[in-house]
């Protein structure tokens, strides 16, 4: 530790620590502008010029390594005359546009200029003007105001992994650009925002919309993916205009993904739901709450008199919150039957019973940045958990060793050691010969339970490489990503990574593809959580498995079977064939192709109703309602607890949601003793190598994954968001006669899309790459199921 | 896109890095671009770009931070005079004058001919042989009178 005087004041700083770290531990204020503690050092604003003690000039804090028995003054006459020196230089270009800029009220340089500058300038030649850039739809510019910080710069450089933007020129013709007048595409662009100090960088679906100062500030938490990001949703008159990070080192940090950050707009969308309807003759009619109800409770008593309990089946989507995903499973089971579900993506059923708690990721978040190696299995983790690719390429910085098992070569944007691209049906075999390699490298034997996936198996240079790799290097990690859980044989890819994880000695985790992927588990939103009854899970109920009928009634809670499940297309033939589909939902459904609901109930999205979701790392997060719910909307827990009631259900007299929660989650109950990866007693049988025909790989797209985020608009128009091709490696498309761009006719079962054709090299062979959870996607079948592409 | 000559120049370049760095080689890489095409064009940087396996934004930092880049054609002879303080105070800007009178072009200006293509230049570090000018960032001509400058513009006309 370093001994240093700051204002008279003693403080130690760590080995290579600055000033700057000295001042912010005692609190004593430095202004600054392109200092930002989670970025390098660039030390070229100059606002933060202190006097040090023998120094002839004044020294920026920021980047000014403490030095035993330095004494620094910070508001010393020299010190505030350079730093009011320093302001007069950075307001010589800048507007004076405050009035109608939308930075206004919340911008560090008109705060500082409020302290440290002049009333008036005494600059009196012109100023420089720089023309604004296109960014794409989620960042507006107006560069006459940039400052020149390099923020944004190095936010791409160092945190999003990609550089997009730069300083091109030089002195004073420096501007920010992106190179050609490209767009920033990056899933975590719209932090840039939040690093500009001034109003260069702004949001552009918030653009003149409101001013700070009027808007009220409120903590939620995101509801999309499983990291449960911490956010302030900012309100003006019952409507959320904006949404930006709350800062919480053990989640997100000072992070958002634009996923969470730009939503917001799904929930003022025009296609919110505002008051119950009805069906009537294939006409959707509006109604009150007391008929909507009673048809529904009339409906689930008949199917359960007409076809047994067993016939009602209740599907959520694993966005909802806890509380709610409580209810409908307690209603479903009080009425006999115990199917509910939470897992719509999921296709692969055999380890169920063998599940020994709620999937989870196996360590803490923070614990991410530290390991030295990881193993990440089916994902395409930028798009699906941006902020956990984030903090992977943090560790790979700090040189952890990625590794990655994948049908898709997604750039990661960090250095990955190891990768095996391989087909979605090689994945189990892959992972049996890293498993093998493992046994070997160790010389231990491998569990009875894999024993014979190993038997037809050669391994590799690559698995050996992948073993060594999680070996070595300590902490070591294996992730399960989204494409694996949606794999058909995620049994066999948990089951190999558990051994995996065992004999390398390496954590274990399950990437929560939902914001409440855990809860759901923990609410008992599963089929098994319940031993008397049983229960069928998704796939059976949405008619995918042959063993099990499908139901007759169906409660679909948060969600839209088109988009949100494995094989739409089974799906919406067994819906459509169902009795009852009530469906609570905060949105409408409008194409008559998908029409297969029933009744609608209004139901609140996460900003208008209390609730709580356990994130991927199983912590526990409520929160509180922001706005109003919109019309006749109410939120969900309500809407089933007089569901209950009407239902003459025992045990649904809850007044609070506090009270629900006090239900799941009683006083002495410890979440973290119920979260368990292991699959105990489940065995892998012979993995062969076969040769398989065309087979698809389809990913759900970022600004696909849920209800809300599909109807926000300025998501929906970034690069991220474009129409879905039929991805083949170069090999394939020669073999059909197809040139990349042509449109190209993709089928599945008795579903059929016309998608233009694009070439991938890096797609394993005879593998199409066509991105389900899209409209236009929904005709075709399972997610990685047998597809054949024809030439028109 | 670039011949193999230059790739080879470039290469050897690249190989004075460690191979995890081998955008140390960006300024050279794009000296040898320069040299063989004129001028960089955004297809040329992003080439290098792709070559050097760093972000093309960044290589256009570069490219646009050091004036010798040309990132417009110019003409066959790039005439770069220097116009800073010890140069101007020992007559750069008549030496720049008299390029303008007698091609009768201003700053970054081409000749109709495609000739000569005149730049306003940054210290070349010659201030002791001011007025100094650069003809295509490789020929440094030092004490530059109106009868040097008439013989220089001669030569090159030939």
């Amino acid at each position: 530790m370093t001994n240093i005087e700051i204002d008279g004041k003693q403080v130690s700083v760590p080995p290579g620590g600055t000033v700057m770290d000295g001042a912010r531990q005692l609190g004593i204020y430095i202004p600054y502008f392109c200092y930002h503690k989670k970025l390098s050092i660039a030390a070229n604003c100059r606002m933060c010029l202190v006097q040090v003690e023998k120094a002839p000039k004044p020294m920026p804090a920021c980047s000014t390594p403490a030095v035993e028995g330095m004494k620094v003054s910070t508001h010393s006459p020299m010190a505030v005359a350079s730093q009011k020196g320093q302001m007069e230089f950075l307001l010589i270009n800048h507007p004076l546009d405050c009035p109608i800029c939308d930075q206004g009220g919340e911008c560090q340089l008109q705060d500082l200029a409020v302290g440290y500058g002049a009333s008036a300038s005494r600059y009196t030649e012109p100023k420089r003007v720089v023309v604004n850039k296109n960014l794409g739809p989620l960042i507006s510019t107006d560069m006459t105001r940039c400052i020149l910080c390099t923020r944004c710069v190095r936010f791409g450089q160092e945190i999003a992994g990609i550089m997009e933007l730069g300083v091109a020129g030089r002195g004073e013709h420096s501007e920010i650009l992106t190179f050609v007048g490209n767009t920033v595409d990056s899933e975590l662009s719209g932090n840039m925002i939040d690093l500009c100090p001034v109003g260069a960088l702004v949001s552009k679906p918030f653009r003149y919309s409101a001013r700070t100062w009027e808007l009220s500030r409120r903590r939620s938490v995101s509801p999309h993916c499983g990291l449960g990001s911490n956010l302030v949703v900012q309100i003006k008159q019952n409507r959320v205009m904006r949404v930006l990070p709350r800062e919480n080192e053990e989640i997100n940090e000072c992070w958002l993904s634009d996923k969470d950050r730009f939503s917001y707009e799904g929930l003022n969308s025009e296609e919110r739901l505002t008051t119950p309807m009805i069906k009537r003759d294939g006409q959707w009619q509006t109604c009150d709450w007391q008929s909507a109800l009673e048809f529904v409770a009339t409906g689930l008593t008949a199917a359960k008199e007409k076809h047994g309990a067993q016939s009602i089946g209740a599907l959520a989507s694993p966005h909802s919150t806890v509380e709610e995903l409580y209810l409908l499973q307690k209603l479903v089971r009080a009425m006999g039957s115990g199917n509910v579900d939470h897992r719509l993506r999921q296709s692969d059923f055999r380890a169920d019973s063998q599940l020994q708690g709620a999937p989870w990721l196996g360590m803490k978040i923070t614990e991410i940045t530290q390991l030295k190696s990881a193993l990440v299995i089916g994902s395409t983790l930028r798009k699906d958990h941006p902020l956990i690719a984030q903090r992977l390429r943090q560790a790979v910085k700090q040189g952890a060793q990625l590794n990655l098992i994948n049908p898709v070569d997604d750039d990661l944007l960090t250095k990955v050691t190891n990768q095996a691209m391989v087909a979605p049906a090689m994945m189990a075999a892959m992972l049996a010969q890293v498993l093998q390699a493992a046994a070997e490298l160790k010389a231990v034997e491998i569990p009875a339970a894999a024993k014979n996936a190993v038997n037809a198996i050669s391994v590799t240079d690559g698995a050996r490489a992948i073993a060594a790799s999680l070996i070595n290097n300590k902490p070591a990690a294996i992730f399960l990503g989204n494409l694996a859980q949606h794999h058909p044989h995620y049994a066999d890819i948990h089951v190999l990574a558990q051994h995996i994880a065992q004999i390398t000695e390496a954590s274990f985790g399950v990437l929560g593809e939902a914001a409440n992927s855990v809860g759901a588990y923990l609410a008992g939103a599963v089929p098994s959580a319940s031993s008397q009854t049983g229960g069928s899970n998704a796939a059976q109920m949405l008619g995918m498995s042959a063993a099990a009928a499908p139901c007759q009634a169906y409660v679909l809670l948060n969600l839209e079977a088109e988009f949100d499940s494995h094989d739409p297309q089974r799906a919406l033939k067994t819906l459509a064939a169902a009795e009852l589909v009530v469906m609570l939902s905060a949105y409408k459904r409008h194409a008559a192709s998908v029409d297969y609901a029933d009744v609608l109930l209004p139901i609140a999205p996460f900003t208008e109703t209390s609730g709580t979701f356990i994130n991927t790392e199983g912590r526990v997060q409520s929160f509180n309602g922001v706005v109003a719910p919109l019309g006749e909307a109410r939120p969900a827990w309500k809407v089933l607890r007089v569901l209950g009631n009407l239902l003459q259900l025992d045990g649904f007299d809850y007044e609070t949601p506090e009270q629900v929660r006090a239900e799941i989650f009683p006083a002495d109950s410890d979440v973290s003793a119920r979260l368990d990866n292991r699959l105990d007693g489940f065995a892998v049988g012979e993995i062969r190598q076969t040769s398989v025909g065309l087979q698809r790989i389809g990913e759900v797209p970022i600004y696909q994954a849920d209800p809300i985020v599909r109807r926000a608009e300025s998501l929906q128009h970034t690069h991220d968001a474009a129409a879905p091709l039929a991805s083949m490696p170069g090999a394939l498309l020669d073999r059909l006669g197809v040139q990349a761009g042509d449109t190209v006719k993709v089928k599945q079962g008795d579903g059929e899309v016309l998608l233009p054709a694009a070439r991938d090299d890096k797609l394993p062979a005879n593998c199409v790459r066509v991105a389900s959870a899209h409209p236009l996607t929904m005709a075709l079948g399972a997610m990685f199921g047998d597809i054949t592409v024809e030439k028109l | 896109m670039l011949s193999a000559e230059t790739i080879k120049k470039i290469d050897h370049e690249v190989a004075k890095y460690p191979a995890d760095q081998k955008q140390s080689a960006v300024m050279s890489a794009l000296a040898f671009a320069q040299d063989e095409k004129g001028w960089l064009a955004n297809e040329t940087m992003d080439f290098i770009a792709h070559y050097l396996g760093m972000p093309a934004i960044a290589v256009y930092e570069v490219a646009t931070f050091y004036n010798m880049y040309n990132l417009q054609p110019v003409g066959k002879y790039k005439l770069t005079v220097c116009t800073n303080l010890p140069c101007a105070l020992s007559g750069g800007n008549d030496a720049a004058s008299r390029l303008k009178q007698k091609l009768g072009i201003g700053f970054n200006q081409t000749t109709a001919d495609g000739k000569f293509t005149l730049k306003e230049g940054e210290c070349m570090g010659a201030c002791g042989d001011a007025p100094v000018l650069l003809v295509n960032n490789k020929r440094m001509c030092s004490f530059m009178s109106d009868a040097k400058i008439d013989q220089l513009l001669e030569e090159l006309s030939k």
